[in-house]
């Protein structure tokens, strides 16, 4: 590690006109980049930009087709993350790259055991010794299983410590964390620059961009658009590059009056995967003409609890009454025919790759496309070029689903829900992973359903979304409701505390 | 009370190629590697052990004869499900075909003379001892228990190797990201379980028949497979397995014999320690937490 105080005359790490190309897609077209020693860089780009692509090259996990990478000036080959590690480079993959049945010193000293017998007593000395030094707080003996992802992102990071990285790189690092724990995040790697470590900060959030970063690189399209001084740029400026065009203000949300209670549940549970308890006592209604926003850290019941709402789980306990029929229990045909849609978090569960676009907007609604066992295809057809034209969907009726970009799947689930005009809606992730605009189109799109009466179930990891879309906001933690609040009187902190687990102070 | 002990010692026995076995394939499969060659392994060690000890009269080269072949098998395995990403089951199920229609060819071609079986001279059991002497065993037995089991669990706890074959097994992108070579890993572990897999085979040539006969291995690899998930990819469970089905077998063996029992039909006994496995599976088999990269392949692309 260069101490700090040092300023060194070249990178620690320089990228030269990196190009990977993938089938027709040019991830990475010329990209040059460069990190020097006691600087967070940002790198910022839309979804499919080609960051992580980059970041995979620079740790040896992808070969580029063309271009070099330079340590301390010199030419390095890296074939392996190995030649990586070897070369001080650190990475936090966007998926963590853990090993969940083994403990945290055996994922930390995991490709560095120190020799052929493992120690772990004094691996663990070490390893605490490392937690400490940085302040990371990890519990040595605990099985990556029973971490939460916070936790498992500060062991990632000590992973990259324990091998002396000089340069680390974090993919997404924010998107999975509550704001207590992006502040601590943010913490710690403030420490790490002041020690000299070269940063890599990936992100598509502006605002934490603005507040980390010394300087950012722009990636649209795999090009750079331009490496600047976080200083001489503002939240505008940067959007525009990401985009390529200045970025549309969003729609304001009009103030609407709550009709009748639409979705009434009570005291509803449910057992998840395992058959462990994965929704216990929840409680809320919905009107029409509300979002109601379920927030919370993943894995604490909102993807039971949508499940169960459209009735693709059976629920242990409680009622659900949607429009006035009672439909916990129910499968999902009478869920539907009561007058719910789903618009799951999995789109690509929801629909069949393999099928073409009008025969997917068809499949909710088979009874209606034919007469008894035949299917009329001229119906289908009528029907889809219908439903492309009122959802501006970029395809064509006979192009299969796999092939369309992940905001055009989400307008065709988007239309085979909506078009039923369904009182209540259960939607989960409805923007994950797609662009600027798509994400525009989507959010406006339930905020039309909403005007139109119906009564929205919004579950989102993204807390910017559930703020910007709900009336009301509910807060799962370990399948129990750890709090209710007002969206407009939301503030985050709060919220991060609720996520967490602190009941007491709502 | 001479029944029971004589049972005893049939068991030790008869579990001993099945300990080979379950040790090597845990190795494979704690890799992410189901690795169903091993029946032709077996087979492969039965034949080629036999084979070079009668060409050079050693069994010491039987057994290293075994272990090449063994080695060999697991390199192909690896070629197969590690470099070109083949399907486990396809490439396991060819190599048994494989390995078994390879000795069997070979065995016609040398061994195929009208005069009988060719019999070697096999090892010998060591010098008994204990109560009413029930410890009367070949070497190998001693090894399989003593030394194969306990080193094969310790390795695999308490060493850098052994964490290297969980993590590649587990998650091979985490090892992969933390620097360790997913196919050098696996590779090794194929290699390492398919000579352990052709030696137990070899047991069955060199020391207890003396001789080697077509189907020689009699599905004992497709035990090994249930019994390693019996085990739930431990090793000492695994070994517990082997001995509840070889005591099983040896236990029908003798009934068979026995007075009374003869309107059993012998068909029915013979099926008793494969109902047993299959039993255990069905009971034990449930909720089974599988290694978490089992059956696929790893790409980084
Ligand atoms: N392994 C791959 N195979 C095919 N296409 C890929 C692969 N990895 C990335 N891509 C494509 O390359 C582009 C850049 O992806 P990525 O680097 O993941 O973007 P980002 O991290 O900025 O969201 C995308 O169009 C993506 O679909
Ligand atoms: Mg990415």
């Amino acid at each position: 590690m260069t101490a700090a105080g040092d300023s060194p005359a070249t990178p620690v790490v320089e990228l030269r006109s990196i190009s990977k190309r993938f089938g027709d897609v040019l991830a990475n077209e010329g990209v040059n980049l460069s990190l020097w020693g006691g600087e967070v860089h940002g790198v910022l780009g839309e979804n499919g930009a080609g960051k992580t692509t980059l970041m995979r090259i620079l740790y040896g996990l992808s070969i580029p087709d063309g271009g070099e990478i330079y340590v301390d000036g010199d030419l390095a080959h890296f074939a392996s993350p190995k030649d990586a590690i070897g070369a001080g480079i650190g990475m936090v993959t966007q998926h963590f790259a853990l090993v969940r049945p083994m403990t945290v010193t055996e994922n930390i000293i995991l490709g560095r055991t120190g020799g052929a017998i493992l120690d772990l007593d004094r691996a663990k000395d070490l390893v605490e010794e490392a937690a400490d030094r940085y302040g990371l707080h990890v519990e040595p003996d605990r099985r990556l299983s029973d971490l939460s992802v916070g936790e498992q992102q500060r062991v990632e990071i000590l992973k990259a410590l324990y091998r002396e990285c000089r340069v680390l790189i974090l993919d997404e690092p924010t998107a999975v964390l509550t704001p207590q724990e992006i502040r601590a995040l943010f913490a710690t790697l403030d420490r790490l620059r002041a020690s000299g470590m070269a940063i890599v900060f990936i992100s598509h959030k502006l605002p934490e961009v603005m507040e980390l970063t010394d300087r950012v690189t722009v990636l649209r399209h795999g090009k750079v658009v331009h490496t600047v001084e976080t200083d001489e740029v503002d939240a505008a400026g940067l959007a525009s590059w990401m985009v390529g065009r200045p970025a549309a203000p969003p729609e304001p949300r009009t103030h609407s009056e709550p009709g009748a209670t639409a979705l009434e549940v009570s005291d509803l549970s449910a057992v998840g995967g395992l058959d462990l308890p994965a929704l216990s006592d929840v409680n809320f209604e919905v009107a029409a003409g509300e979002i109601l926003g379920v927030a919370g850290v993943s894995g604490n019941g909102q993807t039971e609890l949508a499940e169960v709402l459209s009735g693709m789980r059976k629920p242990t306990a409680g009622s659900i009454i949607a429009d006035g029929t009672q439909i916990a229990g129910k499968g999902p045909k009478q869920v539907i025919a009561a007058g719910v849609g789903r618009i799951p978090e999995d789109r690509h569960e929801a629909l069949v790759g393999d099928m073409s676009v009008a025969n997917n907007l068809i499949l909710e609604h088979l009874d209606e496309a034919g007469k008894r066992l035949i299917l009329d295809r001229d119906r289908i057809r009528a029907n889809a070029l219908d439903l492309i034209e009122r959802f501006s969907i970029k395809a064509g009726p006979d192009d299969l689903v796999k092939t369309l970009s992940g905001g055009n799947i989400q307008k065709v689930l988007l239309a085979r829900v909506l078009v039923r005009e369904p009182r209540v809606i259960v939607v989960s992730q409805p923007t994950r992973g797609l662009d600027i605009g798509a994400t525009a189109y989507v959010r406006n799109e339930l905020l039309a359903m909403r005007r139109q009466g119906a009564a929205i179930v919004l579950m989102s990891e993204d807390l910017d979304e559930l703020l910007e879309l709900s009336d009301r906001l509910i807060v799962l933690y370990d399948g129990r409701i750890a709090g209710r609040v007002d969206a407009a009187e939301a503030d985050r902190d709060q919220l991060g505390l609720l996520m967490a687990g602190h009941t007491e102070v709502a | 009370m001479i029944f029971l002990l004589d049972i005893l010692t049939a068991t030790l026995r008869n579990a001993t190629p099945l300990v080979f076995g379950v040790v090597g394939e845990t190795y494979t499969e704690r890799a992410g590697i189901l690795n169903l060659g091993i029946e032709g392994t077996m087979y492969a060690g039965a034949f080629f052990g036999f084979a070079a000890t009668a060409v050079t009269g050693s069994l010491e080269l039987g057994i290293l004869a075994a272990i090449v072949v063994g080695v060999a098998s697991g390199a192909v395995m690896g070629l197969f499900s590690v470099t070109l990403g083949t399907s486990q089951h396809v490439a396991g199920i060819g190599l048994t075909l494989g390995l078994i229609g390879i000795s069997e060819f070979i065995n016609r071609l040398y061994f195929g003379s009208s005069e009988g079986l060719r019999r070697i001279e096999s090892y010998q059991l060591l010098e008994p001892f204990g109560p009413d002497n029930i410890f009367n065993q070949y070497a190998l037995t001693y090894i399989a228990f003593l030394v194969v089991a306990p080193l094969g669990w310790w390795v695999l706890r308490s060493t850098s190797f052994g964490l290297g074959i969980r993590a590649v097994g587990e998650n091979p992108e985490a090892a992969d990201a933390a620097g360790l070579s997913v196919s050098l890993y696996r590779y090794a572990a194929l290699m390492i379980g398919s000579a352990l897999a052709a030696v137990g085979g070899a047991f069955i040539t060199l020391a207890t028949l003396g001789t080697f006969t077509l189907g020689i291995i009699a599905g004992r690899g497709w035990v090994v497979i249930a019994l390693v998930i019996f085990g739930r990819w431990r090793i000492w469970r695994g070994v517990f397995g082997a001995l509840v089905f070889a005591g099983v077998f040896s236990l029908q063996l003798r009934l068979r014999i026995l007075p009374g029992w003869d309107a059993v039909p012998f068909e029915l006994l013979l099926a008793l320690p494969y109902l047993v496995v299959i039993a255990a599976l069905a009971i034990s088999g449930r909720n089974v937490e599988y290694p978490g990269a089992y059956l696929k392949p790893y790409r980084r692309d």
